[in-house]
Formats: C-alpha cells, structure tokens, sequence
C-alpha cells in the first residue's frame, strides 16, 4: 500500500494543490520594470514598447502555448484594438485612456469571437492559412476606409487626455506612458496567471496535449477554444489599444503579418506555454535587436535569425526551457538531501 | 426490463463501403459482453457509433430506453457512456494525476471554472487519488506518462474513463500492446470494475475474452455472426471456421 497516511498527503496531489502559489522569484521581473523606470529615465520609450510586446506575447502564449492553436494572424487583434483607440480619437469620439482600452479590448474580442466561430473547426495548415487571411483581410479593410483609418497613411498625431485627469501623455517624456503601460500589463498577467492555473486553463492545456480525448472525457472543445480565443483577443486588442496611446498615432504596421511574426518569434525564443516565456523573449528580442543593430546595422537580422534556428533545433522550450533543463541537471548533481 | 444500452438496425457506410450492417444489440446493466471479429469486422467503427464520434448512416441508438442517435459525443459522456482507446490517448506532457483530474473536473463541472485555482478544487483531487490508489497507481502519481512502462499508461487509460463514472464502459483492446508479464495488472484492473456497470470489451485477445465475458457477440464484415455465452460460441463451428479461415491466412 502507498506509504502516505492518506492520498491528500501524496506529493502529487500536494504539488497539483499548491501549484498556483506565487514563487519567491515572481515578483522579480515587475521589481526590475520599476528599477528599469528609475535608471533608465532616457530609455523609457523603448520600456514602453517591451512592455506592450510583453502584454502581447502574453495573449499570443495563452491561444498557442496553452490551448495549442497555431496562429500566424493575432495581429489582427492587436490592430483593431490600436485603430479602435486611434479612430475613437481621431474622430473626437472619445479619447479618456482607461475607457478607449476597455472599448479596444470589446471590439477586438469580437472580432476574435467571430472570426474563431470558423477558424477554430479547422486545424493545423488550414488554420494557420486561415488566421493569416483573417489579418490581410483587416489589414485591407483599413487600408481602404481611408476616411476613418487615414488609408496607408494611418492616424497621425491623436491627442490622448492626461491619465486620470492628471498625468500628461508627453512624447518627449514618455513617464506617464511607461507607468501606464506597466499597470495594465500587470493587471491583465495577473488575469491570465489565475486564468492558466484554473480548471479551465487545465483543460486548455489537455486540448493541446490531446484534443480527442478531451472529446472522450465529454469536454465541450469547440467551445472552450472560442473562448479562450477571444479572451486572448481582448487582451491583444489591449496591447493594441496601449500601443496606440503611447505612440500617439496608428498604421498599417499594427495590422500587419511583420507583427504578428515577430510575437510569434518572441514567444518561441522565450519559451511558450511558459507565463514568463513572453517576459524573458520580448526582452531578449528586443535587447538583441537593438544591440544587433548597433553593432552591424545592415544585417542585424541574420543574427536573430540565426539564434531563432538555433531555438528551434536544439531548444524547444526556448531560453526559459535551457534554464529549466540546466537547473534540473544541476539539481541532479547536487547530493539529494 | 429496457436494456442500459440498445442499437436498433443500426448502419454505417463509407461510400460503397457498409462498415456496419443492421447491428442490433443490447448491452444489459452489470453485463461482462464482449465484441470479437477478424480484422476489419466493424468493431472500431461500432464504438465510434456507440459514443457518438461518428453519425449513423440509419438506425438508432437508445440510453436506457431514450434515443440518444442525435446526441453528441460530449453530452453521451455526460449520460455515462464512456471508453477507453485501443492505442492510448493520453495527456502526455502532463502528471498521472493530472491527466485523472481532467475528467473528474469535467464530470464533476469544474472545469469551466476560470476564476479559481485547479488546485483548490480539493474535492477533485482527492477523488483524483482516491481512484488512482484503487487501481494501484497512487504511488506513481506524480510521474510524467513517458516515465511509465506500458503497462502502467494502459492503465492510467483506464483510470481517465473510470473517473467519469461511467455506466457504460467500453473497452477497446484494453491489453493490447502490454507484454504478457504486466498485462496482469490490466486483467485485475477489469475484475474489480464496478459490478452494477454495463461493460462492452473488443478484443482479438481471446483468453482475455472467455475469462472476461459472460455474453460474446462475434462481429463478421459490419454484421451480427452470432452471440451467445462464452460456451456456445467457443463452440460454433461457424465461428471457428472464421477465426480459423483468418488464421490459415494471416
């Protein structure tokens, strides 16, 4: 008989009890976005736009590395989230920042829900195929309602009112954005953090390790999957929407299949289905980007490319997956107490 | 009395192909039944009919007396209709104990829960182990599946469809692929299944059928060969002549 006085004592069961505790290292990575604010006070643009890539990494995580679906269209979402800002804006509609978000977050949601209401019967080529039509057709969409999306051109210059009545959106001084930005990267991380760890994130991930027999244990598939789908939309959408604000204008960029590639790769070279993959790849991406660049700016890319190869050969579980193989190898080494 | 499970002509074709031909049969409550049949019988394509993966071309299927033919597969796993896959399909990536939670959560409707951790949900944990440590699998709960020989994975098989209490149990080649050595953890697994539950094995695996079963059905070419106890088709020359017609060939 098992050598546990009763099952709740198992180790399994005590590690599946206790595996939404938050880890000692956990806050680490919001205590270094707050010392990032403080020592690098000239650098806060380029920790705005990581901090938006990170939120929309995280939504990226939540459709593929949870749940599995493979996209190569979530800019879609990201994109109508920064035009649902822009155009509330630009238009003189409605510009107050925590409102516009809420709204960037409704209709990007919508547009994940309708479109995953026929996409998500379809899986692997067709649904890559099909998330990338998704994005070109938006992406067309804006390029044409030229009055409402200014066309090619985008929205230039749309004044967004000072956070909360108080706090200016200055371009030149990007504080307000960059504390901003990071409120609500960690408001939505903490949604998606409960959200993974639930019953329902459970079973996102039993979709992905075996979609027929979810079927078999009588789980509605289609189902959660639309709605996980137009959750991480939203939150996309958010991204989006953030994105608009802090840069103060939109274009076709936020649309386009550059964006939605460059998540994806974001994602793989931290490591997906990980919660922090999108933390530790958005910083890597954009670190080595940046570092590359200045270093051999013709032909920055065939570095990142070259690592990406690297990833994907050798390192499935991206940069977190290196750390967490070396850690169990160390921890094998280590005399067991 | 109405049966736990019935088809009525049931019928299914693939184009020109009829993979199961006017099946009628009924599976009675607490009945040790098994379905045999050469390669190609049906038998696949009957459970899939049974469970609701695949549309009947004609003919029904009845729950304990309800016609359930429209019902789909998830809501039949409600009813009680469960099985278990002749190659294992299981949460890979994921504990033992993981992969055993996921249906009792489906079951028991924790699943849809978004807003509370899953390991709160106590009641579905221990559940989760109370049913491992009844199929002898508490010690290795923790284990990822690819750490487990064969044998254990076929029967953590088991231990995901038994957590869906299910009223009808179908088992598809439960031992298949185990060496001879473990397979006795399965064969003792399926004798303590609860006695009130209506179980359907399909096997080719016959020792495994004549010590199981207590009503044989012999599924030829989609259609009903002949049923009967154990006895009677062990002695039917006509079944004979099949398995052995099989034999001479393969």
């Amino acid at each position: 008989m098992s050598v546990f006085p009763t099952a709740t004592d198992h180790p399994a069961a005590r590690a599946l009890a206790g595996r939404h505790r938050l880890r000692l290292w956990e806050p680490l990575p919001w205590l270094l976005a707050l010392a990032f604010y403080v020592a690098f006070p000239t650098y806060l643009g380029f920790g705005t736009d990581l901090l938006v890539t990170i939120l929309f990494a995280i939504s990226l995580d939540l459709v593929l590395g949870y749940a599995g679906i493979v996209t190569l269209g979530h800019a879609a979402f990201f994109g109508a989230g920064a035009y649902t800002v822009g155009m509330l804006a630009f238009h003189g509609i409605w510009a107050e920042p925590i409102t516009s978000l809420i709204a960037a977050a409704a209709v990007a949601a919508l547009v994940g829900l309708l479109s995953g209401l026929v996409l998500l019967r379809t899986t692997g080529l067709t649904l890559l195929m099909l998330t990338l039509c998704t994005m070109a057709l938006l992406e067309e969409a804006a390029n044409l309602a030229h009055d409402w999306t200014g066309g090619f051109d985008g929205l230039p210059s749309i004044a967004i009112p000072p956070l909360f009545g108080l706090f200016e959106f200055n371009p030149l001084y990007p504080n307000t954005q960059y504390l901003y930005a990071l409120g609500v990267l960690f408001i939505c991380f903490v949604f998606v953090r409960v959200l993974v760890y639930s019953p329902f994130g459970q079973s996102l991930t039993g979709i992905r390790e075996n979609t027929l027999r979810m079927h078999a244990v009588g789980a509605p598939v289609r189902m959660r999957l639309i709605v996980c789908y137009t959750i991480s939309a939203a939150i996309a959408g958010i991204a989006g929407g953030l994105w608009a604000q802090a840069n103060a204008y939109v274009n076709l960029s936020t649309l386009g299949l550059d964006r939605a590639a460059t998540v994806l790769i974001i994602l793989v070279l931290g490591g997906y289905g990980r919660l922090y993959g999108a933390f530790v790849g958005a910083v890597a991406y954009m670190v080595l980007s940046h570092l590359l660049a200045k270093i051999y700016p013709t032909a920055w890319q065939l570095g990142l490319g070259l690592l990406l190869v690297i990833i994907a050969l050798f390192a499935r579980g991206g940069i977190l997956g290196v750390g967490e193989t070396l850690l169990r190898w160390f921890g094998r080494r280590r005399p067991s107490p | 009395m109405t049966a736990l499970l019935e088809t009525r002509s049931l019928s299914k074709s693939f184009g020109a192909l009829l993979a199961t031909r006017d099946v009628s049969f009924t599976l009675e409550e607490g009945a040790r039944h098994a379905l045999i049949g050469p390669n190609g019988a049906g038998k696949t394509t009957f459970i899939n009919l049974l469970t609701g993966v695949l549309a009947p071309s004609a003919g029904e299927v009845l729950l304990k007396g309800h016609d359930i033919t429209q019902v789909e597969q998830a809501e039949r796993v409600k009813l009680g209709i469960a099985r278990t896959f002749q190659i294992n399909r299981l949460f890979r990536g994921l504990t033992v104990l993981e992969n055993v939670y996921m249906a009792i959560a489906e079951r028991v409707g924790a699943a849809p829960d978004m807003f509370r951790p899953a390991g709160k949900r106590q009641d579905v944990i221990d559940e989760s182990m109370e049913l491992l440590t009844r199929l002898k699998l508490a010690d290795i709960a923790h284990k990822a599946i690819p750490e487990l020989p064969y044998g254990r994975q076929r029967l953590v098989e088991l231990a995901i469809t038994l957590g869906l209490k299910p009223q009808v149990l179908l088992l598809d080649e439960p031992a298949a692929g185990v060496p001879s050595a473990e397979s006795h953890i399965i064969l003792d697994a399926i004798d303590a299944l609860p006695k009130n539950i209506g179980v359907l094995i399909i096997d080719h695996d016959m020792d495994l059928v004549f010590r199981f079963a207590k009503k044989i059905t012999v599924l030829v070419r989609g259609a009903v060969f002949a049923e009967g106890t154990p006895k009677e088709i062990g002695a039917n020359p006509d079944v004979r002549a099949v398995y052995l017609g099989q034999a001479a060939h393969g």
